[in-house]
């Protein structure tokens, strides 16, 4: 199977209904993408096919072939969301952080609250609360 | 001149690695040779093991049961009562008897393992339970003297039920064998507590047992007791193996196995004057400590001194216990016994009011504890008692008088208060027409403390420890306290940095490594800030002290290394009776009231809340958006406590053990929350901070469950799902 991951085109031999989380993780050492339920109920494992938000755990590897896939890596380091999640408090225990932030890419820039609320409620945060992440998200620019 | 850490949100230090990606957590690590474990459990709740059989090739298993234990089979905690892995006896669904590893997961997972058990009957009840891991009595005053001075006495039995810490990385560990022991990372709160567990276990000299803590997705309690249990079956496979091995629970089985919030049967029968003052406290709390003792002493010693609410009152008898049922052990979860009693103290407390007709404003400004006054136990409160200010604070901040009366009159039916719904009238203001007759609205206040650090002699007997060496650039901090989201490195660097007199940059944190760092105590108990942080400040006073002019690089050049150790240092002015249960159960306490505005939906009987306030007074915000941020987290929890989150325990299993239907809160469920912090130092905490981490979670529980009642539901149990507010919406025959 071909991926292009994170902007690199990635040749695999794996199973096609393996999770995309297991193949992210385990067959590209990507391990910033995490495993929290493995039913796709906390959005741990979050990460963008063709720029859609989407739970890996839930993706068999043969969904993706072919796609671009964007894991917390791809990000860099720079992405304002990431400075902001730092800044404002939006990571706390941090497990929840890569798919938290790969959800709010999808956001796009400059989301409402409401839009905020209504994207993340696929995301599980057990730290924070949720403001601090609104605030991350809403201060990022 | 450096800039000032303390009191300024510098930058979580490892706050990068955190939004990269680069954190690396226990299921992100791998080692050569790596094997993974599977824990094969107990089906049933009571009974004997008959035999076990193996429905697969064993070829190429590693098989571990309780014979493979070098040492005594227990998890060693307090009681001792609890084994690594069942002999005979089982006592709960889920207890461990079987560890099983392979190279090869799904093998792992396809393995068949038959176990024939003779069952015996359960018991469920804790309050009927005959077993009693711990009972506690608390007696101040004469208690018949108070009810004599009574005018009215007000009886009610409140009820909460379990709740599951749910950190969003679930528990697990890798143990490497090596040097003759074993070394094991994992995820954790408490990696000395582990490790003396293991040195029990594996019957091996301190030297041969290593723990380091992995980056922790959250631990809540969670993560205090039971990574000994995971770290001992993971270490016994290993050591027979001789290869690494890693066993990382499923959310599943995190959930069935894992230690969780204990219920509790709450009932108060309270003396008051007609003027609303206090006379008689009596309480009765029994807590279900499920099958083994874990934690249950503390969680209740913990739970009955806060079990009073924030009160004065001369005349007080608590009774508690902590008994034994056959499900699976409860153990520490923040707050830690304290959320079951303030609930039922502040929703009792609203009954009193409604019983004398005055405000719950009022009842509580009367009865509030003020400094000079004493608790319960006869500890006599300082100026760093906030009580009133917290309460006035909320109140005016969320116009609460206003909006109560408003809502009271609108009650739609109020079984408590029958002349409410007799004299319907027209809506005249915009609250009283949002707050419609489908969608009921009300408003609820909680006034609560919580005690910081351990309780009573329990820091004394920790005698924790903490390192401080001198590096070229400032300091390297060396604690067992551990990172789990709250912001231990940050804080205790920002202490140590403004007392050391350098910048925040300059002050770097070991890894919570116990080959490395001294036993700095559990991190638990909201002590991490307040206790070690203080031990910290005096190794960091010191160390400025040794230095007088010099840099550090020049110190290290004429001095060679420095390293200071402090050990804990009870403040003189301390005094606790372990036996008598009297005197100052904890250095100072944080005090908290909040606000919990709510919309109750007459079609799907959901509560929504709407708006929250708290406002928390903590000695000093050493890092003003970390403690916003424990502020804000553990008032969601506690939102989720009080009204979503069921465990529905069937046959002493859990039966919704999974996120699909075991709900926590969402963005969606979750209200904006408003919060306000005060600060009144407390003398012995670093730079006046009291602990902050627990305290969140006491108040949101009571003050939904007060809202709801202002609302026209009177309701005395959490959760508060829709099947019982439906229940108490109908009038009762």
């Amino acid at each position: 199977m071909q991926f292009t991951i994170n902007g690199r085109r990635t040749r695999l031999h794996v199973h096609p209904m393996k999770r995309l989380l297991d193949v992210l993780r385990e067959d590209c050492g990507l391990t910033g993408t995490k495993e929290g339920c493995g039913e796709g109920e906390c959005g741990a494992c979050t990460i963008l096919i063709e720029g859609m938000p989407v739970n890996s755990c839930l993706v068999p590897a043969a969904h993706a072939d072919g796609a671009r896939v964007t894991t917390i890596e791809g990000l860099g380091g720079r992405h304002p969301l990431q400075r902001a999640f730092v800044d404002h408090g939006g990571a706390q225990c941090g497990i929840c952080t890569p798919g938290m932030i790969m959800a709010a890419v999808a956001l796009g820039r400059k989301p409402t609250l409401e839009q905020i609320r209504v994207g993340l409620a696929g995301n599980l945060c057990r730290c924070t609360g949720y403001s601090a992440i609104y605030r991350s998200i809403r201060q990022s620019r | 001149m450096p800039s000032r850490s303390v009191g300024r949100s510098v930058a979580r230090k490892e706050g990068r690695d955190k939004v990269t990606g680069a954190a690396r957590y226990i299921d992100d690590l791998t080692f050569p040779g790596l094997l993974h474990a599977r824990t094969i459990r107990s089906a049933i709740p009571a009974g004997e093991i008959v035999d076990v059989a193996f429905g697969f090739d064993t070829t190429g298993f590693t098989l571990v049961d309780y014979r493979d234990i070098p040492g005594p089979n227990i998890v060693a905690l307090i009681d001792d009562d609890q084994p690594c892995l069942a002999e005979r006896l089982v006592r709960h669904v889920a207890e461990p008897i079987l560890l099983l590893a392979h190279t090869d997961r799904e093998a792992l997972l396809a393995a068949d393992v038959r176990i024939r058990y003779r069952e015996t009957a359960p018991t469920y009840d804790a309050v009927t339970s005959s077993i009693a891991f711990k009972t506690i009595a608390i007696d101040k005053g004469q208690i018949d003297e108070g009810f004599r001075e009574a005018d009215v006495i007000v009886e009610g039995e409140y009820r909460t039920g379990h709740q599951e810490q749910l950190y969003i990385e679930p528990n697990g560990v890798i143990a490497v064998p090596e040097h003759g022991g074993v070394t094991v990372y994992g995820s954790m709160q408490c990696p000395y507590y582990v490790h003396r567990a293991l040195k029990v276990l594996l019957d091996l000299p301190d030297d041969r047992v290593r723990i380091v803590q992995t980056e922790t997705g959250g631990g809540f309690g969670g993560k205090e007791e039971y990574p000994s249990m995971i770290a001992g079956h993971a270490a016994l496979v290993a050591i027979k193996a001789q290869r690494p091995v890693k066993l990382v629970y499923d959310r599943v089985e995190d959930m069935l196995a894992t230690t969780k919030r204990h219920p509790a049967v709450i009932r108060h029968r309270t003396g008051v004057k007609r003027d609303g003052r206090l006379t008689a406290i009596d309480i009765d709390a029994v807590i279900d400590g499920g099958a083994y003792a874990t934690l249950s002493a503390v969680v209740l010693s913990r739970g009955v001194i806060h079990a009073t609410g924030p009160y004065r009152c001369n005349h007080v008898r608590i009774r508690g216990r902590a008994t034994m049922t056959n499900t699976p052990p409860n153990g520490a979860f923040r707050g830690f016994g304290a959320p079951q009693t303030q609930f039922a103290a502040e929703a009792h407390m609203d009954r009193i009011a409604e019983a004398l007709g005055i405000d719950p404003v009022r009842i509580r400004e009367i009865n509030a504890l003020r400094p000079g006054d004493t608790t319960a136990t006869g500890q006599r409160l300082g100026n760093d008692c906030s009580a009133l200010a917290v309460l006035r604070e909320a109140v005016k901040r969320t116009d609460f008088k206003r909006k109560w009366t408003r809502y009271a009159r609108r009650k739609p039916r109020a079984p408590s208060s029958p002349r409410a719904s007799s004299s319907p009238r027209a809506p005249s203001s915009r609250l009283e027409r949002e707050a419609s007759a489908e969608r009921p609205r009300g408003i609820g206040l909680s006034l609560f403390f919580h005690g910081s650090g351990f309780t009573g002699a329990g820091e004394v007997k920790l005698a924790s420890k903490a390192s401080l060496a001198l590096t070229e650039r400032g300091a390297r901090i060396l604690v067992a306290s551990t990172e789990i989201g709250q912001g231990t490195r940050t804080m205790h660097a920002q202490i140590v940095a403004e007392t050391l007199g350098v910048p925040y940059d300059c002050v770097e944190v070991n890894a919570a490594d116990t080959g490395q760092v001294p036993d700095s105590g559990p991190t638990v108990a909201s002590r991490t800030c307040m206790v070690v942080g203080r031990i910290l400040q005096r190794c960091a006073e010191e160390m400025r002290e040794r230095l007088g002019r010099s840099t550090p690089r020049e110190y290290l050049r004429r001095h060679g290394p420095l390293v200071i150790t402090r050990e804990y240092e009870r403040p003189a002015d301390m005094a606790w009776d372990d036996n008598s249960y009297r005197g100052d159960a904890y250095g100072t306490y944080g005090w908290a009231c909040d606000v919990a505005e709510i919309e109750v939906d007459r079609e799907t009987w959901e509560v929504k809340p709407i708006a929250f306030t708290t406002v928390h007074e903590i000695g000093k915000a050493i890092h003003p958006v970390l403690a916003l941020g424990q502020i804000e987290g553990g008032s969601a929890q506690g939102l989720g406590y009080a009204l979503l989150e069921e465990v529905v325990m069937r046959d002493g299993r859990m039966a919704n053990a999974q996120l699909t239907n075991y709900i926590i809160p969402t963005t969606l469920d979750t209200p904006p929350i408003d919060v306000v912090i005060l600060e009144n130092p407390y003398k012995h905490g670093p730079f006046g901070a009291k602990g902050v981490g627990e305290m969140p979670i006491d108040g949101p529980a009571p003050a939904a469950i007060n809202a709801l009642r202002s609302a026209g539901f009177d309701l005395r149990e959490i959760p508060a799902t829709p099947e019982k507010i439906m229940a108490a919406a109908t009038p009762r025959g």
